[in-house]
């Protein structure tokens, strides 16, 4: 049997390089919450059909868990932590802990993440756009309304 | 297991030569392994920053889409929603915004799933395969590159370098639409595309019609021509279209649908497509994508 190779790769995450030692067929998501060591980013399915992985490659929403992280070298990676504005909280974040957009909060970086995406490209989206835009993402606990309420309010720059 | 990233054409023609599976946005391979479909090859080369594969260029031949073109760039090109808009249809119901923002064209048809969505729209435009390997560079028609479900006729070490699609005529107008019990997130039940070309006379002079997911790859239409050309495109012709699709589908039952239910649904997409491609010939703005405009697919 032959050793399985090991690549060594620089992966640019919120602004900063980490160097890491992968297999080639791993998965963002676990390089990013074992290697890189930050946590936000959920693994819910595995199966690219929740979107709690979801991070940003260049400003565009990926499902990382379906995602080859050796294929995100050279491309600046965003997750969850990355939307902090230094110590304090994204507007986005503050809005939905005040809309009630959060329960068990597995969803919410994946839904933070869709929704920064979205913003960024599409500052006042309607109701219909902010639902296309989350699409992606299963949230189990909230029924959605208080997530589209916490986006339309960062839209309307309320926090 | 190993793993490069192409910078060049060559490079990865190179790499195709010595073995390697191409991964473009990966939203099929790399999915389908961690599903368990099909374990990761042993050896992969990734293409995506083959930022000449990612054009999108009118031509005097027609419309050439680079294999690299995502499902995001397609459902917003001004061209391809103007002239091709079934193909702008299709792209914007593929997956969520994550999907479409990785997916590519090159993927999708070199996959050759019966059920993808991109597959239809470019059998009525006529599309042909670019594919290219260190030997040499040919051209083949959709019907000839997909032999089966996920089977194509593509040799191992050839790359799909883009897709060209022929001219639009004047009067020309196409739509597609797919069954779905949902909005985003979602394979197609059944889906049609269609192209209308109209005569001055407001007659039909040209349809071609193509389906998704009733057959082992994506199949076209036959025999229309005698029961549509010269004809308007009214409530006669489109029983006609329905009555032909139902006839020259072939679906299987699986645990999305029963094959009679298929049949019937096909029918019914088929006119749809029709109808709406030749109301677009016809001048009329129906928004991208006619699944939201004609309210197929369940409501939130
Ligand atoms: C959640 C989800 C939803 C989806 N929804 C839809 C949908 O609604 N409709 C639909 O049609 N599809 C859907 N898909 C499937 C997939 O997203 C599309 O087929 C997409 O276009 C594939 O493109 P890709 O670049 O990601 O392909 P990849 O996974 O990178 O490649 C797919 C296959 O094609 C080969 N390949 C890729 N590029 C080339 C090339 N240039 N030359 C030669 N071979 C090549 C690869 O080796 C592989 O075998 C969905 C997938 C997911 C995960
Ligand atoms: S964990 Fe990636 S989509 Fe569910
Ligand atoms: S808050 Fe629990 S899944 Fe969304």
């Amino acid at each position: 049997m032959s050793m399985p190779i090991k690549l060594s790769i620089d992966l640019n995450v919120n602004g900063v390089d980490y160097p890491v030692t992968i297999e080639p067929g791993r998965n963002l998501v676990s390089v990013l919450r074992s290697e890189v060591g930050l946590t936000g980013t959920k693994e819910g399915c595995d199966d690219c059909e929740c979107g709690a992985c979801m991070v940003l490659l260049d400003g565009q929403p990926v499902n990382s868990c379906s995602y080859l992280a050796a294929q995100a070298q050279g491309r600046a990676i965003t997750t969850v932590e990355g939307v902090m504005r230094g110590a304090e909280m994204h507007p986005l974040q503050r809005n939905l802990l005040e809309a009630g957009g959060v329960q068990c909060g597995f969803c919410t970086p994946g839904m933070i993440m869709s929704a920064t995406a979205l913003l960024a490209r599409n500052p006042s989206p309607t109701e219909e756009e902010i639902r296309i835009g989350l699409s992606g993402n299963l949230c189990r606990c909230t029924g959605y309304a208080k997530i589209v309420a916490a986006v339309q309010a960062t839209a309307a720059g309320r926090y | 297991m190993s793993f490069t990233i192409a910078t060049s054409i060559e490079d990865a023609l190179a790499a195709l030569a010595a073995g390697a599976r191409p991964v473009a946005g990966g939203s099929d391979l790399v999915v389908g392994a961690r599903h368990g479909k099909a374990p990761l090859p042993d050896s992969i080369v990734a293409i995506d920053r083959l930022s000449e594969l990612s054009t999108i260029t009118l031509t005097d031949d027609g419309l050439r889409i680079g294999a690299l073109a995502t499902h995001a760039a397609m459902m917003l090109d001004a061209t391809i929603v103007a002239s091709y808009s079934a193909l702008a249809d299709a792209s914007a119901l593929v997956g969520s915004p994550a999907t479409r923002n990785v997916g590519t064209l090159g993927g999708n048809v070199m996959n050759a799933s019966p059920a993808m969505d991109t597959g239809a729209p470019l059998l009525v435009f006529g599309a042909m395969v670019e594919l290219r390997s260190t030997s040499g560079t040919r051209s083949v028609s959709l019907p000839d590159l997909w032999v089966g479900p996920g089977s194509t006729s593509a040799a191992a070490d050839e790359l799909c370098i883009a897709l060209v699609l022929a001219k639009r005529p004047a009067r020309s107008g196409s739509a597609y639409v797919r069954l779905e019990y949902r909005r985003a997130m979602e394979i197609a039940v059944v889906g049609a595309a269609a192209s209308v070309t109209l005569n001055d006379d407001g007659t039909a002079g040209h349809v071609a019609v193509a389906l998704t997911a009733v057959a082992p790859t994506i199949v076209a239409v036959g025999g229309l021509d005698a029961a549509l050309i010269g004809r308007p495109v009214d409530e006669d012709t489109l029983a006609a279209v329905a009555r032909a699709a139902a006839e020259q589908s072939a679906p299987i039952s699986d645990l999305r649908a029963s094959d009679s239910y298929r049949r019937h649904c096909v029918g019914v997409m088929a006119r749809r497509a029709v109808e709406a491609a030749g109301r677009r010939a016809g001048g009329e703005a129906i928004a991208i994508p006619v699944n939201r405009a004609y309210g197929i697919g369940a409501s939130r």
